[in-house]
C-alpha cells in the first residue's frame, strides 16, 4: 500500500471532518427549505399544486434537515472531537464511527424523501416512519458505545464537564426516541404505521419527547459544545466549575417535567400541565446558570469581542440562549399560553433558540474546529464578521415579525365587540399575517445568506489546506531528491 | 463519610447511572398515571347507555390517513380550549374522550387555519370538495394550498383490513370475531358495530362512499371522498345538548 507508512492520526478526525461538512450541507439545504415554506405561507401560489412540495409535506422536511441533519451532524462532529481530545483516547472503532456517519446521512435523506412522498407518523419532530426509526435506534446505540468507550479509555481521572452534557444527551435521546416511536406497522412491506398510544396519552408522550428533544438534543448537547469551545476560544478556564455542577444536575432533572406545557388548556388533565408549568419556571435558573457560566468565561478577556468574530458568535449565541430560556418559562405560564399557544409566537420562540442559540454556537464552534481539522487557518476573518451580521439581522427580523404575527393574531382572536360577539372572523387574522410572513421570509433569507458566506469561507479554507499540504509534500520530495 | 461530587466525576458508571435516575423521574410521574387514572379519559355515555364516541368507519379512517399524510395538523388544530372566544368560534371545548381512538393524536400546535375539532356537519360536502380543490374560490383571503390530486386519485383501499387490524392491535375496538362484534353491538349499537367489523371492511367502505357521495361523483371512490367523510364526522359524536350544563367540567 502506498500510504502504509503514513502516520496514523492520533485521533479519528476523518469522521469528524465528514460530519462537519455534512452539517453545513444539511444546514444550507434545510434552512433554504425553511425560507421556501415561509414564502409559501406568504405567497401560497408557490405550492404549485404539486403534492410533494406543499407546505404540509415540506415543513417536516425543514425541521428534520435542520434539527437532525444540521444540528445532529454538528453534534456528532463536535462530540467526537471533544470526547477524544478531553479523554485523550481515540474512538475505539473506525468502522463503527464510519457506520454512524453513513447511517445518519441515510436517515436524514430517507426521512426527507419519505415525507415528500406522504409518509409521516404525524407527530412533530418524530415524523420518521418505523423502518427509519429502527435505523436511528441502531445508529444511536453505536454512537453511545463509541462515546462511552472513549470515556472509559480516558487517561485523565476526571470526566470533563462537556462530556457530562453529551452523555446525558445521548442517553435521553435514546429513551425518548424508543418510547415515543412505539407504533404498529400496517405490514412488513409498508411504511405506514399507527402510534401505540392514542389521544391524551399519545399527546403527553409526544410532548414529553418533543420538549426534551429541545431540552437535550438542542440544549444539553449544545451546552456540551459550549463548555469546550468557549473556554478554548477565549483561552480561559470555565468561569465556575461549581456552577456547572449545579446547573447540570438541575437542568437534566427539571427539563423532563416541562413537556406538558405544550398542552395547556387541552384535554390533558390540569394536574399534569400545572406541574409542567411549575417546573418550566424553575428551569429558568439552570438555563441561566449555563448562560452565565459561558459568558463569564470571557471575563477578563472582554477585548476579544473587539478582535475575534468567532467569540462574537459564541457570546451572541449565549445571549440568545438566555433570552429564549426567559421567554420559554414566560410562555409556559397558563395565562400567557392562552394567548401565545397556536400562534406564530411559538414559531418565533423556537427560532430564537434554534437560530440564535443552536445555530450560532454551532457556527462559532465550526469556525474554531474546521481549520484545526485540516491543519490550517481560516481563509477570511472578515467573512466571519459578514456572516455574523447577516445572521444577527436575520434573527432579529425573524423574531420581531413573529412576535407581531403571534401576539397580534392572539389578540384579534379574543377580541369582542360591544355586544359580546366575536369582533373578527378567523380569515381576517390570516389576512393580517401576510406582512409579518413576508418579513419573516426576508429574515430567513438573511440567515441563509450568512450560511452561504460561511460555506464559501470553509471551502476556501479546505482548498488552502490541501494546497499547503501539497506544497509541503513537494518540498519534502525536492529535499529528498537533492540529498 | 463526606460526599464529594468528584466521586461522580471520576466514575463513568456512576455518572451514567445517576443521570438515568435523575432524568427518569419527571416522565414517570407525569406519564404513567395517565394510563391508570380512570378520570383521565372521561366516560361519555348516550341516553341509551351506549358509548357516544366510537372508532372511525373504514372510509373515515382512510380519510384520516390522508389528513396525516398531507400534514394538515401543521396548520389546523383539533383541540378546542375552554375559552369564551373559542366557544363562540368553534363550540364546546374538546373532551379527552373525543380523541381516544386517535392513533396518533392530531391536536396540533399551530393555527394558521382554524381549529377543525368540530368542523363536521358545519359545511356541506360540496363546500368541502370545492374548498379542498381551491380554497381561494370560497375564501378569497385563504393561504391554504390547493389539493387537486385528492379528486384525481382513486382511493387505495386494498389494504384497509390490514390498516384496521394494525389499529386494533393498539387498542381500537374493531371486531374480527363474532364475540367482538357482539360486544361492539352492546357498546356502540348495531349500526355502528357493523361499520367496525373488519371482515366487511371493503363493503362498508364502498357503501359509505356511495351513500355519502362526498365528492359529488358516485362513479368512483376518490381520496376526496375519504377525507371529506373524515372531516364531516369530526366533533359530531358527542351531542352536547343532551347533557346538563357544567356536566363535563367535573372531569377537568
Amino acid at each position: 500500500m502506498a500510504h502504509a507508512n503514513a502516520p496514523v492520526e492520533q485521533y479519528n478526525y476523518e469522521v469528524i471532518r465528514k460530519f462537519a461538512i455534512m452539517s453545513l450541507v444539511w444546514g444550507l439545504l434545510g434552512m433554504s427549505v425553511g425560507v421556501y415554506i415561509a414564502l409559501e405561507l406568504a405567497f401560497p401560489a408557490l405550492n404549485f399544486d404539486i403534492p410533494e412540495i406543499t407546505f404540509g409535506r415540506l415543513r417536516p422536511v425543514h425541521t428534520t434537515l435542520v434539527i437532525f441533519g444540521f444540528g445532529g451532524s454538528a453534534l456528532f462532529a463536535t462530540s467526537y472531537y471533544i470526547v477524544q481530545r478531553t479523554c485523550q483516547a481515540r474512538l475505539f472503532s473506525n468502522g463503527l464511527a464510519t457506520f454512524t456517519f453513513w447511517g445518519w446521512q441515510i436517515i436524514i435523506l430517507s426521512g426527507a424523501l419519505s415525507y415528500m412522498l406522504g409518509y409521516s407518523q404525524g407527530r412533530e419532530y418524530a415524523e420518521f416512519e418505523w423502518p427509519i426509526d429502527i435505523l436511528i435506534a441502531v445508529v444511536w446505540v453505536a454512537y453511545l458505545a463509541l462515546f462511552v468507550q472513549a470515556i472509559r479509555q480516558r487517561t485523565q481521572p476526571h470526566i470533563y464537564v462537556a462530556n457530562w452534557f453529551f452523555l446525558a444527551f445521548i442517553m435521553v435521546t435514546a429513551i425518548l426516541h424508543i418510547f415515543n416511536n412505539l407504533a404498529m406497522p400496517v405490514g412488513l412491506f409498508t411504511l405506514k404505521s399507527y402510534s401505540a398510544f392514542s389521544g391524551v396519552q399519545d399527546a403527553m408522550t409526544q410532548w414529553w419527547y418533543g420538549h426534551n428533544a429541545v431540552g437535550f438534543f438542542l440544549t444539553a448537547a449544545f451546552l456540551g459544545m459550549m463548555y469546550y469551545f468557549v473556554p478554548k476560544q477565549a483561552g480561559r478556564p470555565v468561569y465556575s466549575y461549581r456552577l456547572s455542577i449545579i446547573h447540570f444536575w438541575a437542568l437534566v432533572f427539571l427539563y423532563m417535567w416541562a413537556g406538558a406545557h405544550h398542552l395547556h388548556w387541552t384535554a390533558l388533565p390540569d394536574w399534569t400541565s400545572t406541574l409542567a408549568a411549575t417546573f418550566s419556571i424553575m428551569l429558568l435558573l439552570p438555563s441561566w446558570g449555563g448562560m452565565i457560566n459561558g459568558i463569564m468565561t470571557l471575563s477578563g478577556a472582554w477585548d476579544k469581542l473587539r478582535s475575534d468574530p468567532i467569540m462574537l458568535f459564541m457570546i451572541a449565541s449565549l445571549s440568545f440562549y438566555g433570552m429564549s430560556t426567559f421567554e420559554g418559562p414566560l410562555m409556559s405560564l397558563k395565562s400567557v399560553n392562552a394567548l401565545s399557544h397556536y400562534t406564530d409566537w411559538t414559531i418565533g420562540h423556537v427560532h430564537s433558540g434554534a437560530l440564535g442559540w443552536v445555530a450560532m454556537i454551532s457556527f462559532g464552534s465550526m469556525y474554531h474546529l474546521i481549520p484545526r481539522l485540516y491543519g490550517t487557518k481560516i481563509f477570511s476573518l472578515k467573512l466571519i464578521y459578514t456572516h455574523f451580521w447577516l445572521a444577527t439581522i436575520g434573527i432579529v427580523l425573524y423574531i420581531t415579525s413573529m412576535w407581531i404575527a403571534g401576539i397580534g393574531q392572539g389578540l384579534f382572536l379574543r377580541a369582542f365587540d360591544d355586544y359580546g360577539n366575536l369582533k373578527y372572523s378567523f380569515i381576517e387574522t390570516v389576512a393580517f399575517l401576510h406582512q409579518p410572513y413576508v418579513w419573516r421570509a426576508i429574515g430567513g433569507m438573511f440567515f441563509v445568506a450568512g450560511v452561504m458566506v460561511m460555506a464559501y469561507n470553509v471551502i476556501r479554507t479546505i482548498s488552502r489546506a490541501k494546497r499547503e499540504a501539497a506544497e509541503l509534500e513537494a518540498k519534502i520530495a525536492a529535499k529528498m531528491a537533492s540529498a | 463519610m463526606k460526599f464529594k461530587h468528584e466521586s461522580i466525576e471520576i466514575n463513568a458508571g456512576l455518572l451514567i447511572a445517576l443521570t438515568l435516575v435523575v432524568v427518569s423521574i419527571g416522565g414517570l410521574v407525569e406519564i404513567v398515571p395517565l394510563f391508570f387514572i380512570n378520570e383521565t379519559v372521561e366516560q361519555v355515555k348516550k341516553a341509551d347507555g351506549r358509548d357516544a364516541v366510537h372508532p372511525y368507519t373504514p372510509l373515515e379512517s382512510r380519510g384520516r390517513d390522508i389528513y396525516v399524510r398531507e400534514g394538515c395538523f401543521l396548520c389546523h388544530s383539533q383541540m378546542i380550549r375552554p375559552f369564551r372566544d373559542e366557544h363562540l368560534r368553534y363550540g364546546h371545548y374538546s373532551l379527552a374522550a373525543e380523541s381516544q381512538y386517535d392513533h396518533p393524536f392530531q391536536w396540533g400546535s399551530k393555527r394558521t387555519g382554524p381549529d377543525l375539532a368540530r368542523v363536521g356537519k358545519k359545511y356541506s360536502n360540496e363546500w368541502h370538495t370545492q374548498h379542498l380543490l381551491k380554497p381561494k374560490s370560497v375564501m378569497p383571503d385563504s393561504i391554504m394550498p390547493n389539493y387537486p390530486w385528492l379528486l384525481e386519485n382513486a382511493l387505495d383501499y386494498s389494504d384497509i383490513k390490514a390498516r384496521m387490524k394494525a389499529q386494533k392491535m393498539v387498542g381500537v375496538p374493531y371486531s374480527e370475531t363474532d364475540e367482538e362484534y357482539e360486544a361492539n353491538v352492546k357498546r356502540f349499537g348495531a349500526e355502528i358495530a357493523r361499520d367496525l367489523d373488519i371482515v366487511y371492511a371493503e363493503e362498508n367502505l364502498l357503501r359509505q362512499a356511495e351513500n355519502g357521495n362526498y365528492d359529488g361523483d358516485k362513479s368512483r371512490v376518490t381520496e376526496m371522498d375519504a377525507l371529506v367523510a373524515y372531516l364531516q364526522v369530526l366533533g359530531t359524536m358527542v351531542d352536547f345538548k343532551s347533557y346538563q350544563e357544567g356536566h363535563f367540567s367535573e372531569f377537568r
